[in-house]
């Protein structure tokens, strides 16, 4: 084995972009959760934004264009689950269950003609001097302009639920849907705000993946994210702050059991593969374990339907 | 059950009736790929040795493939439902597709299989591959003359003697050239999954490898080197336009004359069952064309090697090659035989980390 071949700088900035989709995903799923809707179909709306992202890329010949389609994308898809869920009064697990079958065999559907196509490539931050600082540079001033979306969205997400009336008001909706509807608030609008919203994030999330992470289309890419960012939002006990935190653990467990095992570390393959979900899964125990304390952190209406006469 | 027989009266019937005309009945030949055909690796070029039959008998073969199949219980639905379709010949061109055939055989003995890559056969069971260790044997060697940072990574995908001989191969002939070369090795466990591959790329560049070899069917470690500049060498097909720059040269498998023969001799019913094994000199094992940046001699000992080994002046498993614990497995001048290549269970000495189970 060869630890010392592992440089730390280049693994924290791998994991920088392996837990970015994941991230994105994860903090659009808390605005819906916090908003009393729980939608499972993260990883379908994550597919169908890795491929309309990448059409539209393709297509137009620039990324940028190409992740506001996978946004489009991903919030078009949500809306379908939103007016099932909220006017429709559907069942919100069967519903979300269903739109990431829906969403695989969609964006298998669509995405027929790109299979081997070489999308456009994003270029990376590069500033003058911060670029080349040494250690910093690499970790912070390198990376594509998705990296930084990210964590931007991450703190607007902060903000947002934390300071400002929208926050308030949303997370009142996600709190007692009965009571905000009693002082006047659209509950079904702000939801269906709230599912688009987090459909764009996830979406976006998916573009992530076929335009930067891999580059290239493949059927079903996202190979299980969608799940592991609705892992994370229970994980973070719906705090925007811990959602990156639990991102970059996975993605770090992810980037780092690669390297070990590139520097012929003695562990068998499989336990190495199988590490980010089993320590997702026990931190997942861990935070539950204190089941008083898990519940206080969960929106009292998360998974309710609401109906204005009930 | 009565309209069954009834149709299958009917089909008698017909079928004497039109004996005489039996001849013009299309041939149907069927494909099943474990990829996606548009992988530009391993089922691309498995599809190219398709249009290569229907180019060759036109409208005297009727051919038809289904993509993406997973290796296990879909993809013995999908052979029984190709046999009951009325396909006289079918490849299955997986490793993993291995049991799946031999059972569907059994069921349909009048139907002739081929199967790829593997080891089981019968009656109307044949298996081919090709020996693509001759291939790593010479990219092993350019890779080994080409390293400045002395680390390869290697992409391995299942831990079957195939790809176990791919990674003998390549370092052997490295490591001659170059005592100080070393393989940095990652398993996926996955044929297709670029995601994965992109990772596993990623890890393996920073750690320190400049020179990529793959044993998965995905562009996306070709397209990860091209990105990070470092050097790459193309799987089962030409990789270059995902690596422009970045692609030494590709080991390509050439299927068609293969597929063109064996549908031949169904045809012709001379078909039996048997154990194919080409390499580069029938021409199953071939190069994409050599980059211009393998210096002109290492070049031309590569193209060397490929003549040698052509020729059969040269093995590329020819010993003394002890094995990674140290202990001889061939002495002084000894080739490896067929039988002990095709079950390699063991890497050579030099390579670190274990073969998982």
């Amino acid at each position: 084995m060869d630890l010392a071949s592992i440089d730390p700088v280049l693994l924290i900035a791998a994991l920088m972009v392996a837990a970015t989709p994941i991230l994105l995903a994860a903090i659009g799923e808390l605005v819906v959760e916090k908003a009393g809707v729980l939608n499972l179909g993260v990883e379908g709306m994550m597919i169908t934004g890795a491929i309309c992202g990448f059409a539209v890329a393709v297509e137009t010949g620039n990324p940028a264009l190409g992740f506001l389609g996978g946004a489009a994308g991903g919030a078009a898809l949500s809306l379908i689950f939103g007016i099932l869920t909220q006017f429709l009064l559907s069942n919100q697990v069967a519903t979300g269950l269903a739109l990431t079958l829906f969403g695989l065999g969609i964006s298998a559907l669509i995405g027929q003609s790109y299979i081997g196509v070489k999308p456009p490539s994003t270029t990376d931050l590069d500033l003058p001097i911060l670029s080349d600082l040494p250690v910093i540079g690499p970790i912070l001033f390198q990376h594509d302009a998705m990296v930084y979306v990210s964590i931007g969205l991450v703190i607007f997400v902060w903000y947002l639920l934390k300071s400002t009336r929208v926050g308030l008001v949303l997370r009142a909706v996600g709190e007692n849907h009965d009571a905000a509807h009693a002082l006047g608030y659209k509950v079904v609008r702000i939801r269906l705000a709230a599912i688009a919203f987090g459909g764009g994030c996830a979406g976006l999330g998916g573009a992530y993946l076929s335009l930067v992470r891999v580059p290239q289309w493949t059927e079903g890419m996202t190979a299980g994210a969608g799940w592991i960012a609705l892992a994370i939002v229970v994980f973070a006990s719906w705090k925007a702050g811990r959602v990156l935190l639990g991102a970059y653990l996975f993605g770090g467990i992810t980037v780092l059991q690669l390297n070990l095992q590139a520097a012929g570390m003695e562990i068998p393959v499989e336990y190495l593969s199988m590490s980010p979900y089993l320590i997702t899964i026990l931190v997942l125990v861990i935070m539950s374990a204190d089941k008083s304390r898990a519940a206080l952190n969960a929106p009292a209406s998360l998974g309710r339907a609401f109906h204005a006469s009930s | 059950m009565k309209l069954t027989s009834l149709v299958a009266g009917a089909a008698l019937a017909l079928g004497l009736a039109s004996m005489a005309t039996a001849q013009d009945d299309p041939l149907k030949v069927g494909f099943v790929y474990v990829g996606p055909v548009g992988d530009y690796g391993w089922s691309y070029e498995h599809n190219e040795g398709r249009l290569a039959v229907e180019e060759a008998f036109g409208d005297r073969v009727e051919t038809t493939f289904v993509e993406s199949v997973p290796e296990g219980a879909d993809a013995e639905r999908v052979m029984t439902q190709m046999a009951l379709s009325g396909h006289d010949l079918i490849f299955t061109t997986s490793f993993g597709y291995m049991d799946s055939t031999i059972a569907v055989a059994e069921k349909f003995p009048d139907v002739k299989f081929e199967h790829a890559t593997g080891y089981k056969r019968s009656d109307n069971v044949s298996t081919y591959s090709a020996r693509f260790y001759e291939g790593r044997a010479v990219i092993g060697h350019i890779a080994g003359k080409m390293t400045e940072s002395n680390v390869v990574g290697y992409i391995a995908s299942f831990p079957i003697p195939e790809v176990i001989r791919g990674i003998n191969s390549a370092y052997l002939h490295a490591k001659k050239v170059n005592p100080d070369v070393e393989f940095r090795i990652v398993w996926v466990y996955t044929w297709f999954d670029p995601a994965k591959e992109a990772d596993a790329a990623q890890a393996l560049i920073d750690q320190g490898a400049d020179i990529l070899m793959q044993h998965t069917d995905s562009t996306a470690p070709m397209t990860i080197a091209e990105e990070t500049g470092i050097l790459a060498f193309g799987q089962a097909s030409d990789m270059i336009n995902f690596g422009p720059t970045s692609q030494l040269t590709s080991i390509i498998d050439n299927w068609a004359p293969y597929y063109v023969a064996r549908t031949q001799a169904v045809m012709d019913g001379t078909w039996e069952s048997t154990d194919t094994w080409d390499g580069i000199e029938p021409g199953m094992v071939a190069f994409a064309a050599m980059s211009d940046k393998i210096p002109a001699d290492v070049r031309a000992e590569a193209e060397q090697m490929i003549e040698d080994i052509k020729s059969g002046a040269y093995h590329p498993f020819t010993g003394p090659i002890n094995k990674q614990d140290g202990s001889v497995w061939l002495a002084e001048g000894e080739v490896a035989d067929d039988g002990t290549l095709a079950g390699m269970n063991f890497y050579i000495e030099g390579l670190t980390g274990e073969i998982p189970n």
